[in-house]
């Protein structure tokens, strides 16, 4: 057994975003642990690439990310519940009327 | 979000008030087929579940790479070779995925690691069996990543999110798994005589264990109730038993080999295949750790943990040394 310190520490989590292919955005495929950026890219790389799925990686520390709670979902989200006026559905075009 | 770990057990626990089943909320979600997402309430029973089968999975992916391992020095190409190294490489990448779906539901990776190396977790008994010839990598292939397929193919459906998309990547990379191990055996069926006498005594090997991989019988099966409830579990250990049976005897026919069961038979009636009983005494004694290779395993298991002690050491001192530089202000 080693001794407590730096190294018995779990090292931190990253999550992980690959682009596919050139055109597309980065989409989060999943989590890794790693020491730091680097080996967290080699890592991400050999765990989420290995058949050619992306040709672009983002690892971001997971500590790093703030996200809405779940539990003030519908409070966050509500106030775009009752702007229906914000699509193109809610207006009515008279007969006839077309490209618009 | 995977990043988004809700804390640890506890303290969830602390302010679950909620009964056993699930709130209100929890149980309208399940039962619209919607998906459980890390931070979300959820049954503290319902958490447990999960940690202990994602885990139980992770592990089992790990400690499988050991009996395919044992043959990369030995494989007959280098073509062969190349395709094992392969696949025991998605094996690890597959223990990753799991492990961390795992732990978005607030456990941490050195946790479980310890729970397996202390033997408080359990692994698939499958990877309990020796695997004596080159054709075993044919029959592991077919038969158990087979098998595991069956397995798999519905959770890619389960209630919890994270597990469910690790079990899309999983499920995709396992077909390749199945084709090359039915490769091996066809062209060794194939072969000469002492080939296709080796093919056939590995299936012999590796067929009731494969059987046994679904778990016990529905009516002995305590915990699967309630994970077909809170859909974490799509269909009962029979069901897909038989499916995966339905599925491989006619590709055993097709690879010229005979399956060890002297009442396998056709019902014209069910348009199912039956199998003789299964003798479950055996899959329980293995689970116990009586298995042919349990020690070894897990032996070994903890001896690569522990010699790669000094590699995680020395990353996590570079990292920190960096770090500090960096923090510091490094002079020029």
């Amino acid at each position: 057994m080693t001794e407590a310190g730096a190294s018995a520490r779990e090292w931190p989590l990253w999550e992980v975003f690959v682009r596919a292919r050139r055109g597309l955005s980065h989409g989060h495929v999943g989590s890794l642990h790693a020491p730091d950026a680097a080996m967290a890219l080699r890592n991400a790389r050999d765990l989420y690439t290995r058949r050619q799925e992306g040709v672009s990686i983002w690892v971001v520390p997971a500590e790093a990310i703030s996200a809405s709670s779940p539990d003030e979902k519908d409070a966050f989200f509500d106030p775009a519940a009752d702007k229906v006026y914000r699509h193109p559905t809610f207006y009515s075009v008279p007969d006839g009327v077309e490209h618009l | 979000m995977y990043g988004n770990h809700s804390g640890t057990p506890e303290q969830v626990s602390s302010h679950d008030a909620y009964a056993d089943d699930g709130d209100a909320d929890f149980l309208a979600l399940i039962q619209a087929d919607g998906r459980v997402e890390p931070r979300d309430a959820m049954p503290n029973a319902y958490r447990a579940s999960l940690v202990r089968q994602i885990a139980q999975h992770a592990h089992s992916e790990i400690i499988g790479m050991q009996p395919e391992g044992n043959w990369i020095s030995r494989a007959p190409s280098l073509k062969r070779k190349a395709i094992l190294m392969a696949k025991v490489q998605d094996e690890a990448g597959h223990g990753l995925y799991l492990y961390a779906a795992a732990e978005t539901l607030g456990v941490d990776r050195s946790e479980l690691l310890d729970k397996l190396h202390t033997g408080r977790h359990k692994y698939s008994s499958i990877f309990n069996y020796p695997t004596l010839t080159w054709a075993d990598m044919g029959t592991i292939g077919w038969l158990v990543d087979g098998a595991a397929i069956v397995n798999q193919v519905p959770i890619t459906r389960c209630s919890y999110g994270p597990y469910a998309r690790a079990m899309v990547r999983i499920c995709k990379e396992e077909s390749f798994h199945q084709r090359q191990g039915f490769e091996i055996l066809h062209t060794l069926s194939n072969g000469s005589p002492a080939q296709h006498a080796m093919a056939q005594d590995a299936v012999d090997r590796w067929w009731w264990p494969s059987l046994m991989m679904f778990g016990p019988p529905d009516d002995a099966s305590p915990n699967s109730e309630r994970s077909m409830r809170w859909g974490i579990k799509r269909f009962s250990n029979d069901e897909l038993r038989q499916r995966f049976v339905d599925m491989t005897v006619p590709q055993a026919q097709a690879l010229g080999l005979t399956l060890p069961d002297p009442e396998l038979a056709y019902d014209d009636t069910t348009g199912h295949w039956r199998t003789g009983a299964i003798d479950f005494t055996e899959l329980f004694e293995v689970i116990a750790g009586n298995g042919p290779c349990n020690a070894a395993r897990m032996a070994h298991r903890r001896g690569a943990h522990e010699r790669g002690q000094w590699v995680r050491d020395a990353a996590a001192a570079y990292a920190d040394k960096h770090r500090s530089a960096t923090a510091t202000g490094a002079v020029a």
